[in-house]
């Protein structure tokens, strides 16, 4: 659905996005992930045709996005990161003006509207001012106004930034029912384990470059290399830690209220050896599990390693 | 799509709808025709008084009629760059404009159906003060064939200030830059381009055209080129039949014409496609 190749944009000397390769297949929800100024809504805004790359090559449905700009609008959906809305619209007027924008007829805007403002619960918004919404409501109606043509790809650039915990969560549902409907879904947030849920892939960005791509599940097995353990025994833990200093793997160990933690660079095969040599030397283990990583740990350990290099 | 659907473009509609809901319009048109009725019947309480007499003198209908026209003139080049100057700017900075611009929308339908917008209102303003001329009438001196005249020459000015509006608006993010650069250039085409021409006048030798062609640049000059013909003759020289707003329209029609080609231009990036080597 997205063919992205050699993509860089420059201000001036500050490269906002760096030779960025990636592809992204259709049904594919794809969360896009970086710190701040990494180049993600400039990326986002390339793929929906807002902003010229410097050089490079981005393609949405097999159109290039210098080429074939129209062709791309009629595909996307795109949300911006910051936006704002007309005052004195209702609801409907709201989405009854750009289904119009987008060439839908009276009676097809008829007909999708209600629907939309089902999916994103706000059917008993219809009459109201879009500006007396609260800022959640208002994130909703856009996401909503996003799927007024249909597209086949929406583009969302944090869309849950700046809602409460429930408006989250409102949002997060209305997007695994999305992703049940089969569209393509490139999304960025800070907020990454509301990511880690309803994503595919992920792509972390830093600086403009992408430095990692691919299945959380992939990504979280390759950390697995340097995973931390976590070990409890029932007492002569300060002997134990000496003890497991000294073994092949270790790379670091420290003791704390919640018992031994490892940073442990061996296979699977190595830690069981391990906690047979605990036993076998007498130590009585009550616990012996390795640390779960979610999706912000990745992000963390992907972006110190491409920081230090 | 239905006939409805095809002629009234979706930007114009919601123009046309939150304008007209809005109570700044309200105050704008009110505002306005209080404005010009104080002028007018003004006119008429100073002129009532001329040689002791108590009653406005008919004579005089055709010096109120240019009275009126005048102001409306001047209220024009007030009113049109406040409404047209942020159209696209002020899109922007509501932040509602990138999200308009990934639409299928043109870049020719979105300016153009706010340049509409705004004249039409503009238009609205100034058809709502047809009941001031009905004191000239009252007296008579006036054809209607001037006043008609008159309207499309406020309709020429309103659409050149407005196309001048939405092209500083397209180019400047911020609204205030561009209603300072709209008002601006409304000063110099006013202002500027009449004193130049005096000051041309007493400079140059009898029967040098220069200062006529300069005034041809200024709206007020072109107005009473069209209200009265001997000022053009007085101008150019009673052989010549060029008349000032002969110089004007063409003119501005070319700035008008510019100003909307290049706003069409540049609302969207130019989304060219990038060198093949992946560097420029």
């Amino acid at each position: 659905m997205i063919e992205i190749k050699d993509l860089t944009k420059r201000y001036g000397s500050f490269t906002a996005v760096d030779s960025l390769t990636m592809d992204i297949a259709k049904g594919t929800v794809f969360g896009f992930v970086g710190p701040n100024g990494a180049g993600k809504s400039t990326t986002m805004s390339i793929l929906a045709t807002l902003l010229a790359p410097t050089s490079g090559s981005a393609k949405v449905g097999g159109f290039e996005v210098t080429e074939h700009p129209g062709d791309v609008r009629r595909l996307i959906g795109y949300m911006p990161d910051f936006f704002g809305v007309y005052d004195n619209f209702k609801t409907t007027e709201y989405l009854d003006f750009y289904g119009a924008s987008y060439g839908l007829s009276r009676a097809e805007r008829k007909k999708i509207i209600p629907q939309l403002l089902e999916l994103v619960n706000l059917s008993d918004k219809a009459e109201f001012y879009v500006d007396s919404l609260s800022r959640g409501m208002k994130q909703r109606l856009c996401l909503a106004r996003c799927l007024v043509h249909e597209p086949e790809l929406l583009i969302l650039d944090e869309p849950a930034s700046g809602m409460d915990p429930r408006a989250r969560i409102e949002m997060r549902e209305i997007l695994k029912e999305l992703k049940l409907m089969g569209k393509t879904i490139i999304i960025s947030s800070h907020i990454l384990p509301e990511l880690a849920e309803m994503v595919d892939e992920i792509g972390v960005i830093e600086q403009g470059r992408l430095i990692a791509k691919g299945r959380v599940s992939d990504i979280q097995q390759g950390m697995r290399a340097n995973r931390v353990l976590h070990i409890r025994l029932l007492e002569r833990e300060d002997e134990a830690l000496a003890m497991l200093a000294e073994e092949p793997y270790v790379s670091m160990s420290y003791l704390d209220e919640q018992g031994i933690h490892l940073h442990f660079g061996g296979t699977d095969a190595d830690q069981a050896a391990l906690l047979g040599r605990l036993i076998g030397h007498g130590y009585r283990v009550v616990s012996y599990s390795e640390a779960q990583t979610n999706l912000e740990d990745v992000f963390m350990e992907i972006t110190k390693g491409a920081k230090l290099s | 799509m239905n006939v409805t659907d095809r002629l009234i473009n979706p930007v114009l509609e919601k123009e046309f709808r939150l304008r007209m809901r809005s109570v700044k319009s309200i105050v704008a048109i009110l505002s306005y025709l209080v404005a010009m009725a104080l002028l007018a019947f003004g006119f008429l309480y100073v002129t009532m008084n001329d040689y002791g007499m108590q009653a406005f003198n008919p004579e005089r209908s055709q010096m109120l009629f240019y009275f009126i026209t005048g102001s409306q003139m001047v209220l024009i080049c007030f009113m049109t760059p406040g409404l047209t100057a942020g159209v696209i700017s002020g899109e922007r900075e509501k932040q509602t404009l990138n999200i308009l611009l990934t639409t299928r929308q043109s870049s020719a339908s979105i300016i153009l159906s706010k340049l509409a917008a705004s004249l039409s209102f503009m238009v609205l303003i100034v058809i709502a003060t047809l009941p001031l001329y009905s004191m000239v009438f009252l007296f008579g001196g006036v054809s209607p064939s001037e006043l008609i005249s008159v309207f499309l020459f406020f309709l020429f000015v309103m659409v050149m200030l407005g196309a001048v509006g939405v092209f500083f608006s397209t180019m400047f993010k911020k609204t205030m830059v561009a209603v300072i650069l709209t008002y601006g250039f409304t000063v110099v085409i006013y202002g500027f381009t009449g004193l130049f021409a005096i000051f041309l006048s007493a400079i140059l030798p009898r029967g040098n055209m220069l200062a006529g062609y300069v005034l041809g640049t200024n709206p007020m000059g072109a107005l009473l080129s069209l209200l009265n013909e001997d000022f053009s003759r007085e101008v150019f020289g009673r052989a010549s039949s060029l008349q000032i707003w002969h110089i004007f329209v063409p003119f501005y029609t070319l700035v008008t014409v510019l100003a909307i080609l290049l706003s069409i231009r540049y609302l969207r990036p130019i989304l060219r496609k990038p060198a093949g080597n992946g560097k420029q």
